[in-house]
């Protein structure tokens, strides 16, 4: 790819010859934040062309902007791991557009000020749409609802309401949960772990951890709490989300449910799709992770379940943690690994290089779906003419090798170190702005906070220079 | 051998190397001065997270008949309590010279950790890590049954595996590092091993171990049993349900005197009872039994020492066989064989 340098002028680009969705080449022209054109050779019909800045993109997919439906941006309170300026900077080099700020922050994001704090914080830093999630339960504490009225009536407009890292074990309070967020149309994503059957849980339970003398977080752990939400959630006619699903028995349930009209949805790992317990062999703690690392053989039911739409859509579980929590015994370490900027790579190696997804689906599962969960409407749009131009324009093509080291989060616990990987985002659009181009950062989004709404959905704010 | 992490990866020839020279060595500890001076100027740590005052000795006795300089770092009063990183122990441990690091941890993996990571270049030997593996235990175990075993086929130990004989380990296995690495150790030697224990108290995936499982001790022994290996069991465990009482685990799969008759009648007359020690008498075994002839409990002991020697002379007078005289005794000796070791091995 071949790029000018940025326009300052104009603010428009031409994408020449991309692949849409994996199929024909066609030609985009982003303008004052849309698509303000698709077609064939559209730089020979003129109009409003002229002074766009041009991007050869014969050989490059172009997809709607992913949304993550699960990222631990870990500001307020963890700076040290990571802050929303550096993970959203990380998000927009994965090919986001959006994502989904976890809860568990310190303080809670439990209240509307905390909220509204991580979308100034968002805004600010004008990388993605950053969308907070609201806890469940104050202080993740699973005793008593948190204002999630008050989140959602914010300036952060609050859609998705998760505890996540812990489960809302208790049944009456999922009940009223799941209940109570129909008022505003939200839903509530489970982290499905029943706590007792997981006390010092470090890995999956099976014959790895028979070996290594790991406490076993067995899979009925999950399938238990996801079996309980999902008749929850058909009794009380509410939308449940169902985060990281990581076993062949929860993809059962989850079928059962969609079969049976339940209003679930369910979200995979790239991790989950690819990496098994057999990692947790070397006791290096980069591979430690909750819900755990599983077997192949829930690594195939997941990528066949992502695949015949049983779960709905991939989110990272983004999880940057300083060095001094993984270098350590692996009983110690903490849990989690980072994702936004793997993300694309593991899928297209997982699922679109063992053909059993293509780039449509592509979109469907990171960008079109989310967004949807999110109830995010100027996210995971198509990309025809008039629509907001959240576009990642990727290369196939590409093989890199996995350096945490050289990412932009400041979390460097990626289990993918050292692998050799499949695509490279080489252009992020948001809001009609490259955050991305040439693979690498270009400038954030500036927004205007005088002008823009609660929701972020109009697009009317101008994108801002560098 | 680099370090000495655990039983599951160890070949058989390395298994049998140990043992051969755990017999010289014990030769040595029958000696009036009990004394070699292999390790003359090696420095042997003993790092030790969790208390186990028997394992630090053992180890502390085969160093110091090795003529090497022993520390302690207990991790009680230490500035391990403080908050100390097992990063940081070790790199402190490596900048004062540590040739040997003998790690006991309650953390499953941790020796591994030292051996995987540039924290520390030093021999590591794991001393027990969590529900792991306790390799020097099921070392000793082997070189107990080994004696026994070729001394009733009256042919000499050196050399041997224990190829036929019939083991039965009865206990916590769930919580037993050692029944683990008796179960890859055995089977590396050619035994014939069965797990004995409450369904509560075996790890999901236990079926997929080189072993027979049984819920029954005295079908078990009604079986035929050459050794007997009773594993401590902590009364506690009862709190979390995974028996109902000490009573009924007692009754059901402890090795009491009705048991003990029971191997007289069934015509074991060469039935050895082994248990790693610390006893709960009156719990996973009866006094009459730890204290029958047919008990091997001290003289496990007795030969945990051996293989501790033998542990540390292979790792810290490198991979080749050298007669113990002329092993490195100097520092610039021992140098030279360390960064012959270097690069890493996987394990």
């Amino acid at each position: 790819m071949a790029s000018q340098q940025q326009d300052a002028g104009t603010g428009a680009y031409l994408i020449r010859g991309a692949a849409i969705l994996g199929g024909a080449p066609e030609d985009l022209l982003i303008r004052d934040g849309i698509i303000a054109a698709r077609g064939q050779n559209l730089s020979a019909d003129g109009s409003g062309v002229r002074n766009a800045t041009v991007i050869e993109a014969a050989g490059l997919v172009a997809l709607p902007g992913m949304v993550d439906i699960h990222t631990h941006l870990r500001e307020p309170g963890r700076e040290d791991a990571e802050t929303v300026e550096t993970g959203t900077r990380a998000a927009a080099l994965g090919g986001y557009t959006a994502v989904h700020a976890m809860a568990n922050s310190t303080p809670v994001a439990d209240t509307a000020g905390v909220v509204e704090q991580v979308l100034t914080l968002g805004r600010t830093a004008g990388w993605v749409d950053v969308r907070p999630v609201g806890a469940v339960t104050v202080g993740l504490a699973g005793e008593q609802l948190a204002e999630l009225g008050a989140m959602a009536d914010s300036r952060a407009h609050v859609r998705v309401f998760s505890d996540d890292g812990i489960c809302v074990h208790d049944p009456v309070l999922m009940r009223r949960a799941l209940e109570y967020v129909k008022a505003f149309d939200g839903v509530v994503a489970q982290h499905a772990q029943e706590p007792r059957l997981t006390a010092g849980a470090q890995m999956n339970e099976g014959e790895v951890s028979a070996v290594l003398g790991l406490t076993g977080w067995p899979a009925v752990a999950e399938e238990s709490i996801i079996a309980r939400d999902v008749l929850l959630a058909q009794h009380v006619g509410s939308r449940l989300h169902v985060c990281h699903v990581s076993t062949a028995g929860s993809v059962e349930i989850i079928r059962w449910a969609k079969s049976r009209g339940v209003n679930v949805t369910a979200e995979v790992t790239p991790h989950h799709l690819w990496l098994t317990d057999e990692l947790a062999r070397s006791y290096d703690p980069v591979y430690k992770v909750n819900p755990p690392l599983r077997t192949d053989a829930d690594v195939q039911a997941l990528r066949a379940a992502l695949a015949d739409g049983t779960i709905d859509v991939v989110g990272t579980d983004h999880a940057p943690h300083p060095s001094e929590h993984k270098e350590c015994e692996w009983a110690q370490a903490a849990m989690g690994m980072t994702g936004l900027e793997t993300a694309l790579s593991v899928v297209q190696h997982t699922m679109i290089e063992t053909g059993l997804m293509g780039w449509a689906d592509f979109a469907r599962v990171t960008s079109t779906a989310p967004a949807a969960i999110g109830r995010l409407e100027d996210q995971g749009r198509p990309l025809d003419a008039g629509e907001p131009a959240n576009v990642t324009l990727v290369d196939p093509a590409a093989r890199w090798t996995v350096d945490p080291s050289k990412m932009a989060t400041m979390g460097r616990n990626s289990p993918f170190a050292g692998r050799e990987l499949p695509g490279k985002v080489v252009a992020t659009f948001f809001k009609g702005h490259p955050t991305v181009l040439d693979g690498k950062l270009n400038t954030p989004y500036r927004w205007l906070p005088e002008t823009s709404d609660p929701a972020g959905n109009t697009g009317t704010a101008a994108a801002g220079r560098s | 051998m680099r370090h000495l992490l655990s039983t599951e990866d160890l070949s058989l020839s390395d298994a049998v190397r140990i043992l051969d020279t755990a017999e010289e060595m014990a030769a040595v500890g029958e000696r009036e001065v009990k004394k070699l001076p292999t390790l003359r100027g090696r420095t042997v740590v003993n790092l030790f997270f969790e208390d186990s005052t028997r394992t630090r000795i053992s180890f502390e006795a085969a160093a110091k008949r090795l003529s090497a300089d022993v520390i302690n770092f207990a991790a009680k009063g230490s500035s391990v309590s403080k908050g100390e990183s097992l990063k940081d122990t070790a790199q402190t441990l490596s900048a004062m010279g540590a040739d040997a690091v003998v790690i006991r941890h309650w953390a499953s993996g941790a020796p591994h950790r030292l051996a995987a990571t540039d924290w520390i270049d030093a021999a590591v030997i794991n001393a027990g890590d969590g529900t792991h593996e306790h390799p020097t235990q099921a070392l000793l175990d082997a070189f107990t049954m080994r004696r026994h075993w070729s001394k009733l086929a009256g042919t000499p130990s050196a050399g041997a595996d224990l190829t036929g004989m019939r083991v039965a380990i009865a206990g916590d296995v769930l919580h037993s590092r050692v029944a683990r690495s008796n179960v890859w150790l055995l089977r590396t030697l050619g035994a014939e091993v069965t797990l004995v224990a409450p369904p509560t108290l075996l790890p999901i995936g236990v079926e997929k171990w080189p072993c027979t499982v049984s819920y029954d001790l005295d079908e078990t022994l009604a079986k035929g049993v050459d050794a007997m290996m009773m594993l401590r069991v902590q009364g506690e465990r009862m709190n979390a349900s995974f028996f109902p009482t000490t009573r009924e685990y007692s009754r059901r799969w402890g090795f009491d005197d009705n048991r003990l008759r029971a191997l007289d009648g069934l015509g074991l007359k060469d039935t050895i009872i082994m248990h790693p020690g610390p006893m709960n008498r009156g719990l996973e075994i009866s006094s009459a039994a730890a204290d029958s002839p047919r008990s091997t409990v001290l003289a496990q002991v007795r030969n945990g020492v051996s293989i501790r020697m033998a542990a540390l002379y292979l790792l810290l007078s490198g991979d080749t066989r050298e007669p113990a005289a002329h092993a490195g005794t100097t520092r610039f000796h021992s140098a030279e064989n360390t960064s012959a070791h270097a690069p890493k091995e996987s394990h």
